[in-house]
């Protein structure tokens, strides 16, 4: 009897290979290929007069070196703008090699291809260039002074600037009866995977076609990418994502320059060619997120309502735009959490900087929101003297205000139109959950003793599931395994076991008999790419629809063999059956034999198939017009908008009056993304973006000098939370299905990050009695904010 | 991320390193542990001409205790220090501070020996060294030679050892009769570089009260900052003593600066704050009698 | 200007090699590109992230921080070496797989080996030794909640099935899924 898969927390397919050390990343492949390694400018602004490679063509084992000027055809355009908006008005990407200026320290000025890696940056060592200094622009505020320019065409460092509005704020908040400002930062991060990136290109010669290896979130994009740039036909280009060491947004964006340059010397050369990104290569020249300055200006009532909010926020974008606006697009939206804002006007401005470029990390964009409301929220209550509960609690969206349209434009382009959700039990479960009624006894208690501890909440609403479309082949084979394709990508979510439970569940067959592969040009052409905790939504539902046709058909051609209606039949553990009829059966492999009818008996399946009469007769074609050979299907799912996941967080933390240390004593989540598919993986995804959330709000953070060096670009002083430093979590769940998707379900991938600035914002506020309105916190820092506010000693 | 090529050499005993280290000169570094020097390789901020590999020379991998010190041999492994049961009975410092010092995997292969001669300013065994008075044994082909840690630690990543030196043995003199030490570190994670670390070593007299008290201070100067605490505590009973006040003469007698993780003003402040909570710990320690010990 | 090579023996999970080598060339390189043994992971190269963590002589030790001929001689455990005697999943594996103890499995090979020789030397850890067993080693996917209860299961797996020994072994081969 098959176990109803969907909702079962089975362990993973693809963990046997991966615990025993035969997992195949970028790295593991290409064992005879040649190494690329990159010359990146030390400089965060300059231009390069010249570059003398004559050092390097000594060097026992190089094979070439390439600059610009090696460049030809569309590879020595600039790297494509993925998505243009009308309000990006200067939209500005790099080279794939420096064209005579570099505008952040990393940025790739010549190619060596050699022998291996040691020996390509013996080579790289051995490349002069020449410089000339420019005046570097770092941070927002010298952004936006504009004494300098990152480039010369965009002389106020402005890329784009845009504004939303929904009825008159400015009316609203003057009318309301209280007023607050705020002034909010949180400044830059890093998505930050165990693997960085890497690409390993073969140029078959006799074939002249292109298989690219690339750890990426988009292998189809990729591959529509380097067809365009190479001038390679699309059909002779394949690119495969192999197992990838985490991405967390940052392996979306393509191409990257290396992308691009390590195919193009496999062909100039003939040779096999893989470069694999060190990590401090993936510190300056890959991309970071976060860094935004907010100015709130919110009207309310007497409850706290909110009548009236208005935003302004600056984003620094770095040096170059290839993702365009989304992450301040996203933080403009999303910011509205769970709420009714009354009147909102949203305003920013994305500044350029001669920094890493800045493109999505897991939250892309509502954290730095989340935070910004959530800190305005905490606010309300403080001014009004209220339960910062119930201050959010009377600002809700309810649950028959669904679906609610806020009047803005999404990152999809499409209306911001929340689908379903319910927000007040949502937080009732989570205030149970931690005990937030009774936390105010013990925060007294502890004080007695002379602790401070303090308790943070954070409200956040994530649209998920964003399209345009995924799509997935389903394919019983004759021997009755199921194989299943979709074209988005994996980074450690256990697709190959999500939609092996989905397409299981509904072909009704052991979910061992399914294989799932992912991000395989050659296996699927037509794909968007795994981010914005799309993937389940998106190609959960074009499994589960491809199943259905696939099973819709296995039961048409079945009727035919048994001779009965499909009305009547069931798949059951692989075997097509008469419902309550023991002895008319017909396994599904021998359905896949009879699904064609060229059938020459290779195997015992297809003997058996022969038993069975299925087809017209002689007065019709083999195959009818609609249908083809084979128990297979394809089918897409192209969602009308985004379905809308939410969550609360709580933290209860600690902190140490003489040292500042903040100590996490509980963290509970309360999330709701529809139906899960596997509530195991769904946690899992939870814990690891609570563990990122943490990082953010206490420790990481990319430092950048004055001359635009980045001062931590190593694992010992950009600090990621070791086990010591992330704390347990506890979880519980909601079940609001999405009426968008025919699974019910809505992402998860992001959950666990959003809300982190905020929620440890507020709990160390509550503990300390200080107002914290700039994230990270170290314990410097909050030492030293204790001192402002009590300059002759501590509090 | 790597290192660029050096000549190898990888001597049988003693005596064959230091002709190597002789004749290398100052394009010789000495490869122990590892643990600080093949990163710096590996980033390519260092790029000794000559790696002398010192891991061979089963005569320097040896800790050993007496009735006057633990005597720590150049290949002696963090992690054999910090689990010798005679040296936790001798010198407990050490393994107080050595808890501290990275990780258990680091401490596998990283060396006492090597920690000390690679002086790092947030490193806990020059703290450990300068708190107890130790020395350094040096040699090279010229002869052998003894500094103290007082002279031995002369800047930031800067030690006494001269090219063609070899540190052979850290010697670490036990405490007298009645003394306690602990060792308090604030880190932004665990196993980090310390912000601040405080090594505090007491002695009581047979009244049990403090005879003598002093602190050793990580991450607040180029080299360990070694404070005389007996203003503040001397001639106090052990459990009345003013920590507090002795924390402040620490506060004051430091010079930290300003870097990405914390700024000079709280780095001082912990100093002091972690000198109080050493202090209290070491002459609770202290006045332990034997029979509490035992 | 080529570089000299070094003879260099190493017994890895129970099989002796010996590679000539660069005196430069990390043993984390040369167990995954001179001996075809890809499960050690590579994530920084500076000894912080700890996916690169092997036993050698037993003893956890990061090989992105060893060169090759500093070990000759020495016996090293990979997390292939973890594996059963016949081949299939070794405790500790078995115990990441049924906790969900990993996500992309790039840090996993270095936990392995870790947790490898953490029970072995302590059989019956709390769930606070766990957490601190496992703190030198970076995770960005399952904030650790998972691994810490892949410690204390793989401590009970052993305790049932004996000793957690290392093998060396053929590769297991791959079931079902693809890539």
């Amino acid at each position: 009897m098959t176990t109803r898969l969907f909702g079962e927390p089975i362990a993973r397919r693809e963990d046997p290979r991966l615990v025993a050390g035969d997992g195949r990343f970028l790295d593991d492949l290409g064992a005879g290929a040649l190494a690329a390694a990159f010359v990146r400018s030390p400089h965060a602004h300059a231009r390069i007069v010249d570059v003398d490679v004559g050092g390097a063509l000594d060097v026992d084992g190089l094979v070439a070196v390439y600059t610009y000027e090696d460049l030809d055809g569309r590879v020595a355009e600039p790297l494509p703008l993925l998505i243009p908006h009308p309000s990006l008005h200067a939209p500005r990407t790099a080279h794939p090699l420096a064209n005579g200026v570099v505008r952040h320290v990393g940025e790739p000025v010549a190619m060596v291809v050699a022998s291996d890696r040691y020996v390509a940056e013996d080579a790289c060592d051995r490349v002069l260039v020449t410089y000339e200094p420019l005046p570097p622009v770092v941070g927002i505020d010298a952004a936006l002074r504009a004494e300098h320019a990152v480039h010369d065409d965009v002389r106020d460092n402005v890329a784009a600037h845009m504004v939303q509005e929904v009825g008159d704020t400015r009316a609203a908040i003057a009318a309301a009866p209280h007023r607050l400002e705020l002034e909010l930062q949180i400044e830059r991060s890093a998505s930050m995977p165990l693997e960085g990136k890497g690409v390993y290109a073969r140029w078959d010669a006799a074939d002249r076609s292109l298989r690219v290896y690339s750890s990426t979130q988009t292998s189809t994009s990729v591959r529509m990418a380097l067809a365009a740039k190479l001038g390679v036909p699309v059909d002779r280009v394949e690119v495969v994502a192999p197992d990838v060491g985490g991405g967390f947004g940052v392996k979306i964006v393509h191409p990257w320059p290396e992308e691009v340059l390590v195919p193009w010397a496999a062909i100039r050369l003939g040779r096999e060619v893989k470069w694999v990104e060190d990590r401090r290569e993936h510190f300056v020249s890959s991309a970071h997120e976060r860094g935004q300055q907010h100015k709130v200006r919110v009207g309310f009532d007497d409850d706290g309502r909110l009548l009236g909010l208005e935003v302004e926020f600056l984003h620094d974008n770095g040096a170059y735009t290839p993702y365009g606006i989304i992450v301040p697009i996203i933080t403009s939206t999303q910011l509205l959490g769970p709420y009714k804002p009354g009147a909102y006007r949203v305003e920013f401005r994305s500044l350029y900087t001669n920094t890493v470029i800045v493109t999505p990390y897991r939250g892309a964009g509502r954290p730095q929101g989340v935070f910004a409301m959530e800190r305005t929220m905490d606010a309300i209550a403080e001014r009004l003297g209220r339960d910062r509960a119930e201050v959010r609690e009377v600002n809700f969206i309810r649950p028959d205000e669904m679906p609610y349209d806020h009047g803005l434009i999404f990152q999809d382009g499409r209306p911001l139109i929340y689908d379903s959700g319910d927000y007040p039990a949502s937080l009732a479960k989570l205030k149970k959950l931690v005990g937030w009624e009774e936390f105010a006894a013990e925060r007294e208690q502890a004080r007695a003793e002379g602790r401070r501890v303090g308790i943070g909440l954070a409200c956040y609403v994530e649209g998920t599931g964003v399209g345009p479309y995924e799509g997935a082949h389903v394919r019983v084979e004759t021997n009755g395994k199921v194989v299943v394709a979709t074209g988005l990508t994996t980074q450690g979510q256990g697709h190959e076991t999500v939609f092996a439970q989905v397409a299981a569940s509904e072909l009704g067959v052991p979910v061992e008999d399914v294989a799932v592969v992912t991000g395989d040009t050659r296996r699927f052409k037509y794909a968007v790419g795994t981010f914005a905790s799309r993937a389940a939504v998106m190609s959960g539902n074009a499994v589960a629809l491809a199943a259905r046709k696939v099973r819709a058909k296995a039961l048409r051609i079945a009727g035919e063999a048994l001779e009965v209606d499909p009305a009547d039949l069931e798949v059951v553990d692989g075997v097509v059956r008469v419902r309550g009829v023991p002895d008319a059966e017909i396994p599904l492999a021998t359905v896949a034999v009879l699904a064609n009818p060229l059938r020459y008996a290779f195997d015992e399946q297809a003997k058996q198939a022969t038993q069975f009469a299925v087809g017209g007769g002689a007065e019709v074609p083999p195959v009818a017009d609609d249908d083809e050979p084979g128990l297979e299907a394809t089918d897409y799912y192209s969602p009308v908008r985004s379905t809308f996941a939410n969550g609360v967080h709580a933290a209860v933390v600690e902190t140490d009056p003489d040292t500042a240390e903040v100590k996490i004593l509980r963290y509970c989540v309360v999330h709701d993304c529809g139906r899960l598919i596997n509530p195991r993986i769904v946690e899992g995804q939870i814990h690891g973006g609570v563990a990122q959330g943490v990082g953010g709000a206490l420790y990481e953070r990319i430092v950048y000098d004055e001359h635009g060096q980045l001062l931590n670009a190593s694992f010992m002083d950009f600090l990621m939370p070791y086990a010591s430093e992330v704390p347990t979590v506890e979880t519980d769940h909601l079940e609001t299905p999405s009426p968008l998707n025919p699974l019910g379900i809505k992402g998860a991938g992001e959950a666990g990050v959003i809300p982190g600035a905020a929620v440890f914002a507020a709990a160390i506020s509550d503990a300390e009695g200080l107002w914290i309105d700039r994230m990270p916190i170290s314990p410097s820092e909050l030492w030293e904010l204790r001192r402002q506010k009590t300059p002759e000693g501590d509090a | 991320m790597k290192p660029p090529p050096f000549r190898y050499h990888r001597p049988s005993t003693v005596e064959e390193a230091l002709a190597v280290l002789a004749e290398a000169g100052h394009d010789g570094k000495v490869l122990a542990g590892g643990q600080s020097l093949v990163p710096l390789l590996n980033m390519r901020l260092a790029a000794p001409g000559q790696l002398v590999d010192v891991n061979r020379l089963a005569e320097l991998a040896y800790v050993r205790t007496d009735a006057e010190a633990v005597r720590v041999g150049a290949l002696a492994r963090h992690a054999e220090v910090e689990h010798d049961a005679d040296t936790w009975e001798a010198v407990p410092l050490l393994r107080q501070a050595l808890a501290d010092l990275a990780h258990p995997t680091i401490r596998n292969r990283g060396t006492v020996v090597g920690s000390l001669v690679h002086a790092d300013p947030s490193g806990e065994m020059p703290a450990v060294l300068a708190l107890l008075g130790g020395v350094m044994e040096l040699a090279s082909e010229q002869g052998r030679r003894t500094v103290p840690a007082a002279e031995f630690f002369v800047g930031p990543l800067e030690s006494a050892l001269r090219p063609g030196e070899l540190a052979t043995a850290a010697v670490f003199p036990r405490p007298p009769a009645r003394s306690g030490s602990a060792w308090r570190e604030v880190a932004r994670r665990r196993g980090d570089y310390a912000i601040c670390g405080v090594g505090v070593l007491v002695t009581l007299d047979e009244e049990r009260l403090v005879r003598a008290a002093r602190a050793a201070c990580i991450s607040v100067g180029p080299t360990p900052v070694l404070v005389d605490l007996a203003g503040a505590v001397g001639g106090r009973p052990h459990d009345a003593a003013d920590w507090a006040a002795a924390g402040a003469v620490v506060a004051a007698a430091v010079d930290p600066e300003d870097d990405i993780h914390a700024t000079a003003a709280y780095r001082r402040h912990l100093a002091g704050v972690l000198t109080a909570r050493a202090g209290r710990a070491a002459a609770a320690q202290a006045a332990r009698t034997p029979e509490e010990l035992a | 200007m080529s570089e000299d090579l070094h003879q260099t023996r190493l017994l890895v999970n129970g099989v002796q090699h010996t590679v000539r080598v660069p005196a430069r060339r990390l043993l984390a390189d040369c167990l995954r590109h001179d001996l075809g043994l890809t499960g050690t992971h590579v994530g920084c190269e500076h000894g912080v992230c700890g996916a690169c963590t092997v036993l050698v002589d037993g003893l956890p030790m990061r090989s992105c921080l060893l060169f090759a001929v500093s070990v000759d001689g020495a016996e090293i455990t990979t997390t292939e070496g973890c594996r059963s005697a016949d081949g299939g999943l070794g405790p500790v594996q078995r115990a990441f797989m049924e906790c969900h103890g990993l996500q992309c499995g790039f840090c996993t090979p270095g936990f392995v080996t870790t947790v490898t020789a953490f029970i072995r030397d302590h059989p019956d850890p709390t769930e606070a030794e766990a957490r601190e067993a496992i703190g030198g080693n970076l995770c960005r996917c399952t904030g650790y909640q998972n691994i810490v209860a892949s410690v204390l299961r793989a401590a009970e797996l052993v305790g049932e099935e004996g000793s957690g020994e290392p093998q060396g072994g053929a590769p297991v081969g791959r079931e079902g899924s693809g890539a």
